[in-house]
């Protein structure tokens, strides 16, 4: 290989955003760029989907690893995928050009300064997946803060600045105890380089600590009960596009943070948090289920609702078996597939409409059938049907939690039911009833290009559900590698006591 | 010829060209425009013969008071060359406040060769002198708008208390030379014994003179009112170009002699330290005009920076050094930002006036945003290296507690710069500010912006200069 393809793929939408930025601004280009944006976009979707083809599921090692010196004798830019993170790469990429379409009509001012935010948001959230440097993983962690603030605040909702604020401190906030961690594990081994430091291995008498501060950073960005209140808010203010990004994204560095730095860097203090960790992720399924189900407003419902989703998601992760990983990792595709398509579900009605209150929809059925079906699948797909790709992860990851613990993983299935709960009922007060607010009368049924986006994101939804293979087969490898180095280490420390 | 002469050759330059110029001002009549290009030109010059004459060899001049080594070349030349922007950016401001006067660049001169004395210095008297020669440059500029009741105010103010301060720094020196027989740094370090708690005192005393040219909590009390009440490019002086040479001070005057008993002193830096990084994010909070809470962020600025000095390693000056050079560059960008706040030869100089500027000058709020974010230390811009490199020295030594406060800190200071970011790019737009800004003042803040955005491209830039001062 001598094309450096994932620094293309990192590259090309910063180029793109440059693009965008240095051609002339006037009402009528605002068109074009937004072309350039949607061909750029594409044309990295297509790159990483023929990394995939490249890509071989067989081993279990980082592969098309680049290296570079950045400062010398300190920190090298290396970036390089495995099984894990090549499918965030390509949830990425497929997520943000259906982003790029849905701003049709819903941005009305400054949109190509939008369509710069949304590419630079691309660039990060490809570097966060394919880092394999702490340094350069946090710069591109920390990074996405600053188009995402923009993003919420200047074509958010009424209260953008409140949550603009909120989203940004808290993610500081977590972020920051992270950054000592990472310099205090440079001190220690002598580098960042993640694989380096899976070879060597840290002390045991640090790890807990070292664990909690990266906790604090994922735990917030994840977003984990507590810490989750920023989500709804965020949620809420931000415009359609803005709220796909952070959900089917945005929310997944945390988790794909949690496999690999803290399962893989401290594997014992992971052994050690897990009481803690299925705790807070029952507590997440649960309460912001039940939150969920008295939700008002659709956009927050759906919000809680990927609080309660991202629970299992940790409670997969943490059961360190082959089926829960598996699933947590299932469960995030589909989950970045299904709320995505959810969000912009909300965003279609919004736009016509103008009110998320879901008091003042029902029997919409009949003016837009269209619309009923895909929010039909997507519903479904939330509530974990089977013929869903959110069955399998959710399947996948109850397994894994019946394996270790058994109380854990009955109240985790609490949470299936709460969700069938919550999100048939959203639909039957949406779609079914009586047609009791005149207003709706005018709402037009799906236009083309909302049909596209949404059925773009339906196949794979119902594919991956039928069809779970490409999804498993890719990450079975790493896993598997992950899971056995980690009960090696848990083992080796026993015997060594 | 005395040996060693040619090495201080800039600064018998830079003094006779002061001189010249002078009085080339006092007889040539409306020559204000000359002078400042004269000015400009002679920095320059300078700045090359400090190029010309800086090797990697330390070397020391007049009985070792003297000395020339990377630390003095790399902080001279960042000097000299802030003060060439703050010269570019100052004729169209000081013309529109009608106070485009001759004196201006002569008192900027005196005070830089104050500076350059002042980071050689390798004595304290020598020290002093450079000490004294920049402070009586800075009282003038601070009331340089003489018509202005506040611009007088902040000079008196800073007049008198600057006094006091080199009064106390005065009596520790006196203290140190009493106690260890010796004004020479290197001197001095032969000569203390364990428990001379003379010499702890003079350092403190030392100490609190220094914190307060450096404007560090407890000592910080003048730098709001002088901010504000100075004309802007004075403060845009003020808050970087003596901030190097007091840091270069600090640096020397802690390391040379004093690295032996790091425990008498490591704590007071820790305390000015995490006291100024507090104060400086929390107090910026409730300011509304942006010269004061420039003034705030910068106290809180110099808290990082003292924080690499409080570790007693070659890393920990390095970082500090770096943050010190980007902190200048973030600082000097935000100035120039402000001053292009002008509406019918009118300055503007609250937060409110920036109020959706994004609005009507989408370039210059968008650079404000790069500096804004970069303030707060947020990747990938220059700031964050900054931090970085400072927690980086300061996690080496296992000093947590300074570094969780300091990121803390960090996030409580975000908060102030979001809330410009919020006004300048979320709030309904207001003024619409005149476009016909000066070439200079236009290329320091393209330049500095440039520098701030792409730094993570290659950071070596500066850390490969940097890295090569040692001083222990």
């Amino acid at each position: 290989m001598n094309i450096p393809i994932l620094s293309s793929l990192i590259l090309l939408p910063l180029i793109g955003s440059l693009f965008i930025f240095f051609t002339k601004s006037s009402e009528k280009k605002y068109q074009s760029s937004k072309y350039v944006a949607l061909f750029i976009s594409v044309a990295n979707f297509f790159l990483s989907l023929y990394l995939w083809f490249l890509f071989d599921n067989s081993i279990s090692d980082f592969q098309f690893v680049e290296e570079r010196i950045w400062i010398p004798g300190f920190i090298n830019y290396k970036v390089g995928v495995d099984g894990i993170s090549i499918l965030f790469i390509i949830l990425t990429t497929f997520i943000t050009p259906l982003c790029i379409i849905s701003v049709n009509n819903t941005i009305n001012n400054r949109l190509k300064d939008f369509l710069i935010a949304i590419l630079i948001m691309e660039t990060l959230m490809i570097g966060v997946f394919c880092s394999l440097d702490l340094v350069i993983f946090y710069l591109f962690f920390e990074g996405g803060l600053i188009p995402m603030f923009l993003i919420i605040g200047i074509w958010g909702g009424e209260r953008r600045v409140y949550s603009a604020f909120k989203f940004f401190l808290y993610t500081l906030l977590g972020s920051v105890l992270m950054l000592i961690a990472i310099i205090s594990i440079y001190w220690m081994t002598g580098t960042t380089d993640i694989e380096k430091i899976y070879e060597i291995g840290l002390d045991e008498k640090f790890q807990n600590i070292l664990w909690l501060a990266f906790f604090s950073s994922f735990a917030v960005k994840t977003p984990m009960w507590p810490v989750h209140t920023w989500l709804p808010d965020a949620h809420v203010e931000a415009p359609t596009a803005g709220s796909v990004l952070l959900a089917a994204i945005l929310l997944k560095m945390a988790g794909y943070g949690f496999i690999r730095f803290s399962l893989g860097l401290f594997p014992i203090a992971s052994d050690y948090f897990v009481p803690f960790i299925y705790a807070l992720s029952l507590v997440a399924i649960v309460y912001t289920s039940l939150v969920a189900l008295m939700q008002e407003d659709m956009k927050k419902l759906i919000a809680y609702s990927s609080v309660a989703h991202m629970g299992f998601v940790t409670l997969g992760i943490f059961t360190f078996t082959q089926q829960g990983l598996e699933g947590s990792i299932f469960q995030m595709i589909s989950h970045g597939l299904v709320s995505a398509a959810l969000f912009l579900c909300v965003g279609v009605v919004y736009e016509r409409m103008h009110t998320r209150l879901i008091n003042n929809y029902g029997g919409v059925v009949t003016i837009m059938p269209k619309f009923a079906i895909v929010f039909m699948i997507f519903t479904l797909g939330g509530v974990g049907l089977p013929g869903t790709s959110g069955f399998i992860g959710e399947f996948l990851i109850l397994m894994g939690a019946f394996k270790k613990n058994f109380l854990v993983a009955t109240i985790a299935s609490l949470g299936v039911i709460l969700a069938a709960a919550y999100m048939l009922w959203l639909y039957k007060r949406v779609v079914f009833g009586d047609l009791i607010n005149k207003d709706l009368l005018k709402m037009v049924d799906l236009k083309k290009y909302e049909i596209i986006i949404l059925w773009a994101l339906a196949i794979p939804t119902i594919f991956f559900g039928f069809y779970p293979e490409p999804l498993i087969n890719t990450v079975e490898v790493s896993i598997k590698n992950l899971i056995e180095t980690h009960n090696l280490t848990i083992q080796m420390s026993l015997a060594s006591k | 010829m005395i040996i060693g002469l040619n090495l201080i050759f800039p600064e018998i330059f830079l003094s006779l060209a002061l001189m010249f110029l002078l009085i080339l001002g006092v007889f040539k009549k409306n020559s204000s425009n000359l002078i400042f290009n004269l000015t400009i030109l002679s920095l320059i010059i300078v700045a090359a013969l400090i190029l010309n004459i800086s090797s990697e060899d330390e070397t020391s001049i007049f009985n070792a008071s003297y000395k020339i080594d990377n630390l003095s070349s790399f902080m001279k030349i960042l000097t000299i060359l802030s003060a060439i922007f703050v010269m570019l950016t100052s004729s169209k401001y000081l013309k529109l406040l009608k106070i485009f006067q001759i004196e201006y660049p002569i008192l900027i001169l005196s005070s830089i060769l104050g500076m350059m004395v002042m980071i050689s210095s390798n004595d304290l008297i020598v020290f002093y002198m450079g000490l004294e020669l920049q402070s009586l440059a800075l009282y003038v500029l601070a009331s340089f708008n003489r018509d202005n009741l506040l611009s007088s105010e902040s000079g008196v103010k800073y007049f008198v208390l600057s006094a006091l301060s080199s009064g106390l720094l005065l009596y520790g020196c006196s203290l140190i030379y009493g106690f260890s027989g010796s004004t020479n740094f290197n001197e001095i370090s032969f000569n203390i014994a364990d428990n001379q708690y003379g010499i702890t005192f003079g350092i403190v005393f030392i100490l609190v003179g220094l914190a307060f040219k450096i404007s560090a909590v407890p000592f910080h009390m003048w730098a709001p009112d002088v901010y504000q009440g100075s004309p802007t490019t004075v403060t845009l002086f003020f808050a970087i170009v003596p901030k190097i040479a007091a840091l270069c001070v600090f640096i020397r005057f802690l390391y040379v002699p004093f690295l032996e008993i790091i425990d008498q002193w490591q704590m007071i830096i820790i305390f000015l330290s995490i006291a100024s990084m507090i104060l400086g994010a929390v107090a910026a909070i409730g300011q509304r005009n942006i010269k004061r809470l420039i003034a705030y962020s910068s106290i809180s600025h110099i808290g990082y920076a003292l924080a690499g000095v409080s570790t007693g390693t070659n890393e920990g000056i390095q970082s500090s050094i770096t943050y010190i050079t980007i902190y200048v560059i973030m600082n000097l960008a935000f100035f120039s930002c402000i001053l292009m706040m002008k509406k019918n030869d009118k300055y503007y100089e609250t937060i409110d006036d920036l109020s959706g500027l994004s609005k009507n000058h989408p370039i210059l709020s968008l650079s404000m945003l790069i500096i804004l974010f970069s303030l707060a230390g947020i990747p990938p811009l220059a700031g964050f290296f900054a931090k970085f490199y400072i927690f980086t020295a300061v996690i080496e030594r296992s000093m947590y507690f300074l570094a969780i406060i300091g990121l803390l800190s960090t996030v409580v200071a975000a908060f102030y710069y979001l809330r410009i970011i919020k006004i300048i790019y979320f709030d309904p737009s207001k003024e619409k500010y005149d476009s016909d800004h000066s070439i200079g003042l236009k290329l320091s803040l393209i330049l500095s912006t440039l520098f701030i955005l792409f730094y993570f491209i290659y950071p070596n830039s500066l850390i490969g200069i940097i890295s090569k001062i040692n001083i222990i």
